[in-house]
């Protein structure tokens, strides 16, 4: 009941900010740090919960961009059309790749999504119904409501609260549901899980699956809002590597923990892109690698883990002061 | 026509041998500790910029460049595995991954950022210029790198399979509490592979910045390749790695020559992942 009084609060202000923080930058931060908990929390499904860390899933986030832009550059349809095409083509990746990729573990599973990441780069780069290295643009200027094109951040800032919201709800029902409980059992040991006859390969193909279908919708967002995707921008190894970085540093497999972590790194990297200008771009990224550095070495569990235990710290110390028991000596 | 492809050959093997000198590198870690180190490639590429600098500063070649750049590496190595391997190797794999991806990232973009991302180039007359050896033609650069790369890995062979030293790495690979009953401080051992993985990082990269390219990013690419050549030639294996790295080099330079350059990493990425979905063992490894 506490509980959900503080998400209410947490809602009502997330709601609240962009009429507080009016500024077109800070409607615009505000904008991305949800498009990015989006994407982060698509990849907690499976790098969080399940354990098994993608570097590689800018490939869903390209095939939701690419087909946002495709609907529009090819058939002339609004950017909208290409999301449920969009989660389509990377469900039907995901279980493709995921098959024989789901097999390897650990490393080897990071560096085969690395490789079939940067594939898919270097063969849409050579693509030329893709736009090959210049990429596909989407309406220059809104022909109507549907081309989701505004001006304004404010638009952009409330639909992809919506979505985060859906993606958050879908996560928080998965972790709740029978697939929730097997790929907790498969974290900790795939083998005990195996043995005690839940179906790993299974579960853990419908995990990729789902947190792909929910990434290539970050990822028609994304093109949408910027109004291109190019291959940098759409299938770049760094899209791969923020999406794990913003839901380590909150907390991987935590609910929020992606939310927390993007709320952290996108004000970081938009302002130093801002002060530092084009000098900031490398600096921001040495910034990320120290700060992924730090966290593994220090802090694996993220930041909310952090803030759970000093919590449940203080609770034991504000009972044991309660009851009256004498500090230790 | 032949000549050409003999020529193509040639100077697929004399890259690979380097390929396999830095991808030696990485499987004696990975072997011996279980650690992948996803900022292989970023070592190969400091390597790099070590020989660019001794050369813009110092004016000096591949003489003093490689050996200064293995040194350089080699500490860094160690540095890395003191301050970070030896800690996160206990914690859980998210935070290997994230540990070393992030050490990545913070090599790359701190020498983005300091030098830029311009391609750079060290002079072609830097190593004497090309040879003729019975209408081959080879560039020095290219034919001095192949060989003291090779030379290099096999004396690494050497070293962990006919020295006490190689002996003691490997009772530390196969059973580090047994070998710290023996007397053999696991920790030393692992710090001396890290000093040996990156410092041969630090040369294959001095060697190929004589006739590559040096950019920040090139780590990316290179680290690719050696995870290619690890996984073919079997994790743990330096002789794997030598004829994997070897192969890898005549197949990239092969599919340079015949299908075209933008399509050689297509197909060592795709042979990558071939690998790893269907004999994730390796080549030479069990089944």
């Amino acid at each position: 009941m506490r509980r959900l009084a503080w998400l209410s609060v947490a809602l009502a202000l997330v709601i609240a900010y962009p009429l507080l923080f009016s500024t077109p930058f800070q409607q615009r931060l505000g904008a991305l740090v949800l498009l990015y908990a989006i994407a982060a929390s698509a990849w907690n499904i499976v790098g969080g919960y399940a354990g098994q860390v993608s570097v590689g899933h800018v490939v869903f986030f390209g095939c939701g961009a690419y087909a946002a832009m495709g609907a529009y550059a090819h058939f002339a349809l609004s950017p909208m059309v290409g999301i449920p095409a969009g989660i389509l083509f990377s469900v039907v990746i995901a279980a493709v790749v995921g098959v024989p990729t789901l097999r390897l573990s650990g490393h080897y599973f990071s560096m085969a999504t690395i490789a079939v990441a940067e594939l898919a780069r270097l063969i849409v780069t050579n693509t030329d119904y893709l736009g090959a290295a210049v990429g596909l643009s989407g309406p220059t200027v809104p022909r109507n409501v549907f081309d989701l094109s505004f001006i304004s951040a404010l638009p952009y800032y409330y639909l992809f609260l919506a979505i985060l919201i859906i993606t958050l709800g879908i996560t928080w029902w998965m972790t709740n549901s029978r697939i929730g409980f097997y790929l907790r059992a498969i974290k900790d040991s795939e083998r005990a899980a195996r043995s005690l006859g839940a179906p790993a390969s299974r579960t853990k193909l419908y995990a990729y699956m789902l947190s792909a279908g929910l990434t290539s919708v970050a990822g028609a967002l994304y093109a949408m809002m910027f109004g291109f995707v190019d291959p940098e921008s759409g299938l770049g190894i760094l899209i791969s590597v923020k999406m794990l970085i913003m839901a380590a540093l909150g907390g991987a497999g935590l609910l929020f923990g992606p939310l927390v972590g993007a709320a952290i790194l996108v004000p970081l990297e938009e302002i130093s892109n801002s002060v530092l200008g084009g000098k900031g771009a490398g600096l921001t990224f040495v910034v990320y690698g120290a700060i992924i550095v730090l966290i593994a070495r220090f802090q694996p569990g993220g930041i909310l883990e952090l803030i759970n235990r000093l919590l449940a710290k203080l609770r034991k110390t504000e009972r044991t002061a309660a009851q009256g028991a004498p500090h230790a000596p | 026509m032949s000549f050409v492809i003999v020529q193509v050959i040639v100077g697929g093997l004399l890259l690979g041998a380097v390929y396999a000198l830095f991808s030696s590198g990485l499987t004696l870690v990975w072997g011996m500790m279980n650690v992948v180190n996803f900022a292989h490639g970023d070592f190969v590429m400091l390597g790099m910029y070590v020989a660019y600098l001794v050369y813009s500063l110092l004016g000096a070649g591949p003489l003093i460049g490689a050996p200064l750049a293995m040194l350089v590496l080699a500490t860094l190595g160690v540095v890395v595995y003191f301050s970070l391997i030896r800690d996160i190797m206990k914690g859980p794999m998210l935070a290997q991954i994230l540990g070393t991806f992030g050490l990545a990232l913070l090599l790359r973009y701190s020498v983005f950022w300091w030098f830029g991302a311009n391609f750079l180039t060290l002079p072609e007359n830097v190593v004497g210029g090309t040879l003729d050896l019975f209408g081959i033609r080879i560039q020095a650069a290219r034919l001095l790198a192949g060989i003291v790369a090779l030379v290099v890995t096999l004396g690494l062979h050497l070293l962990l399979t006919r020295t006490s030293l190689g002996s003691k790495m490997l009772a530390v690979a196969e059973d580090s509490t047994a070998a710290q009953l023996m007397g053999i401080r696991p920790d030393s051992m692992q710090a001396v592979a890290w000093a040996i993985a990156a410092g041969a990082t630090g040369l294959a990269g001095a060697l190929i910045a004589t006739f590559f390219y040096i950019v920040p990013t090139v780590g990316e690419t290179l680290a690719i390749v050696a995870f290619v050549t690890v996984s073919l030639g079997g994790f743990g294996s330096v002789p794997g790695a030598l004829v994997a790295g070897l192969l890898i080099g005549v197949i990239e330079s092969l599919s340079g020559y015949l299908i075209g350059a933008i399509y050689q990493d297509i197909v060592v990425y795709s042979l990558f992942l071939g690998f790893l979905w269907f004999r994730p063992q390796g080549l030479m490894g069990k089944s």
